[in-house]
């Protein structure tokens, strides 16, 4: 055969398997974190985690509990008031500003929040929040966490508005619809499964947030419901209880860090379902 | 009958008039709720940055421009001396790292979901690397604390300081006790972390490419490798260096995973292998404890990284901006 042709067959051969390696390289790593996770997760996991609270130092009794409410207390709180935003601001960019100069802007800043390093606004909720409040609180933690979930909102809000087809809306307002009831009728109920994929998605990103938590919502080894005052959650019980020197505190560490990992893949899949229940329609 | 059209005849004219004022009126503040919730979006931002300015400006004011290139950080000292130049270090060097690890890798992987992998398996494993990228970081922490920590130090560090030893450069490199607590772990953690960040950009940048283009590549004779050099690769560069700068935002910032093991020592070494720092750990580990002084220099370290990161951001997005326009979105 041709030397060329054999060379470049002997390339082709070589690039596949080290692509076929990456992948299997990669895949390897991230099934090597999951079940080491299951493994230890699992052996800690038993009914005390969802019903004592967090043990004092040394104590070999105890549970989540606090910290379990406490996360969903600040996650509910912070899907709450970032989601709405996000939805309107995403609305004006899909609806009301298509071809705005302003549309533009807001974007391209909106694109670069998605991504910034989450402990700035734990920073930045700092300086704005918890110093004018005197003290680290509940609702500073909610605040920090609605910051993340606006870009996120507002992201698959505009991109799911402007996937529906301009023909409805045309329809409505030909029937004598009012701009604002054409958008709250129809345009989001076409949109419906996209836009709560997109809230389902940016609660599963704020679940296992810690960094904006570390000095706002702080952590607290009681059970508490007060929103002015710290507050225990479970990524900064993590955080303090792997440096930690006691073993019931690590095995605690590794169950909550499992609950953590279900609930984020659980609400991703979620969102993936009903994104993909729109793509098939 | 009459009487009814009649009422309907002096009743309609009126509700019409009101229900349309309403309708008005809703328009009106339907609008501009939407319209001033766009615009908290720049006031986050604004937000952000002034925030920042204000709590670092004590420390810009002692400090100066010489925060940048001094190394010594002793917030107990009395002044407190703090200086830069050991976190930004350790934040520059383990993205570093974590990218030359990922960037190939993940390419690798993209191209074989996109072009080798059997029409089967590209849906699990696509899935599996979109789930994985949704994994909280402390989650890929705590694994590199228990798991890849003890590891590295016991077999691999060993193993390459033997290899090395002696070498000129590579020698110091590596050398140094094996230690759980390093720049090279936080590399590493950060590298298993960015890697599907990078495959799900590339693979959807991937998807970018007309198949006409491919077939007609395969179509004269062209092996995967050259279809995917020569036409997958140059039609797609934009976007792909636009996802690798996303990625390595997200590795400069990236908090969690790496402060649990990267020691927190703000000398700096020449060894990868010796523990270091970074600006989101140092403010992650010392931040809650801090007053005065040490928290306004802390700030400014996050200044410095938001600045960092906005820029590198900045970058990535214009770059993915310009492949959409080409893909004619």
């Amino acid at each position: 055969m041709n030397p060329i042709y054999v060379r470049r067959r002997r390339t082709d051969i070589v690039i596949r398997g080290l692509c076929f390696g990456a992948a299997a390289f990669g895949v390897t790593w991230l099934a090597l974190i999951l079940v080491t996770l299951l493994y230890n997760g699992l052996t800690g996991l038993n009914l005390q985690i969802f019903t004592e609270n967090t043990p004092p130092p040394g104590s070999t009794e105890g549970g989540l509990l606090n910290a379990i409410v406490g996360s969903l207390i600040m996650t509910v709180l912070g899907v709450g008031i970032g989601a709405p935003l996000g939805l309107f601001a995403g609305t004006y960019l899909a609806e009301y500003g298509r071809n705005d100069k302003l549309t533009s802007v807001i974007r391209f800043i909106n694109d670069i929040l998605l991504s910034a390093p989450s402990i700035i606004i734990g920073l930045f909720i700092y300086g704005a929040v918890v110093v004018p409040m005197r003290g680290f609180s509940a609702i500073a933690g909610a605040l920090a966490l609605a910051v993340i979930v606006i870009p996120v909102v507002l992201r698959t809000t505009e991109d799911m508005l402007l996937l529906v087809p301009n023909a409805l809306r045309e329809a409505a307002s030909a029937l004598g619809l009012p701009r604002s009831l054409v958008i709250k009728r129809i345009a989001y109920r076409a949109a419906r499964s996209g836009l709560i994929t997109g809230v389902l998605l940016a609660t599963a990103r704020v679940a296992g947030e810690t960094a904006p938590l570390l000095f706002t919502a702080l952590s607290n080894q009681f059970f508490s419901l007060s929103l002015n005052k710290t507050m225990a959650n479970l990524p900064v019980t993590i955080n303090n209880f792997v440096q930690s020197p006691y073993a019931y505190w690590k095995q605690l560490a590794w169950s909550g860090a499992l609950l953590i990992t279900i609930t984020v893949l659980a609400l991703n899949i979620g969102a993936r379902i009903l994104g993909a229940e729109r793509t098939a329609k | 009958m009459a009487v009814e059209s009649n009422v309907v005849d002096a009743a309609g004219p009126y509700d019409r008039a009101k229900a349309l004022s309403a309708f008005k009126l809703g328009d009106l503040t339907f609008y501009w709720i939407t319209r001033l919730s766009a615009i908290s979006v720049l006031l986050i931002l604004g937000g952000i940055i002034i925030s920042l300015i204000v709590g670092a400006f004590p420390a810009m004011k002692e400090y100066g421009l010489s925060f940048l290139w001094t190394q010594r950080w002793a917030p107990s000292a009395d002044p407190p001396v703090l200086g830069a130049l050991g976190p930004m270090y350790g934040t520059l060097v383990t993205s570093f790292i974590a990218m030359l690890i990922a960037i190939p890798v993940g390419l690798g992987i993209a191209i074989f979901l996109t072009e080798l992998c059997p029409q089967w398996l590209r849906r699990p494993i696509g899935m599996a690397v979109e789930l994985l990228a949704g994994i909280p970081s402390i989650i890929y922490g705590m694994w590199g604390f228990f798991v890849l920590g003890p590891f590295l130090a016991n077999t691999f560090q060993p193993f390459m300081i033997r290899i090395f030893d002696g070498v000129p450069v590579l020698g110091a490199i590596f050398a140094g006790p094996p230690s759980y607590l390093s720049l090279f772990n936080a590399a590493l953690i950060l590298a298993i972390m960015v890697l599907p960040f990078i495959t799900s950009i590339s693979v959807d940048v991937f998807k970018t490419v007309p198949p006409v283009l491919k077939e007609a590549a395969y179509g004269v004779g062209c092996t995967t490798w050259e279809v995917v050099r020569s036409v997958v690769i140059p039609y797609t560069r934009v976007g792909i260096i636009g996802g690798v700068m996303l990625a390595l935002g997200r590795a400069l910032g990236e908090t969690m995973a790496v402060t649990f093991i990267i020691g927190n020592s703000f000398r700096i070494s020449s060894s990868i292998f010796a523990p270091g720092t970074t600006i989101s750990a140092a403010i992650a580990s010392e931040f809650a404890e801090s007053d005065g002084l040490h928290q306004s220099g802390l700030i400014l370290l996050g200044l410095l990284l938001f600045v960092l990161t906005f820029f590198v951001l900045a970058a990535a997005r214009l770059m993915l901006l310009r492949l959409e326009k080409k893909a004619g979105k």
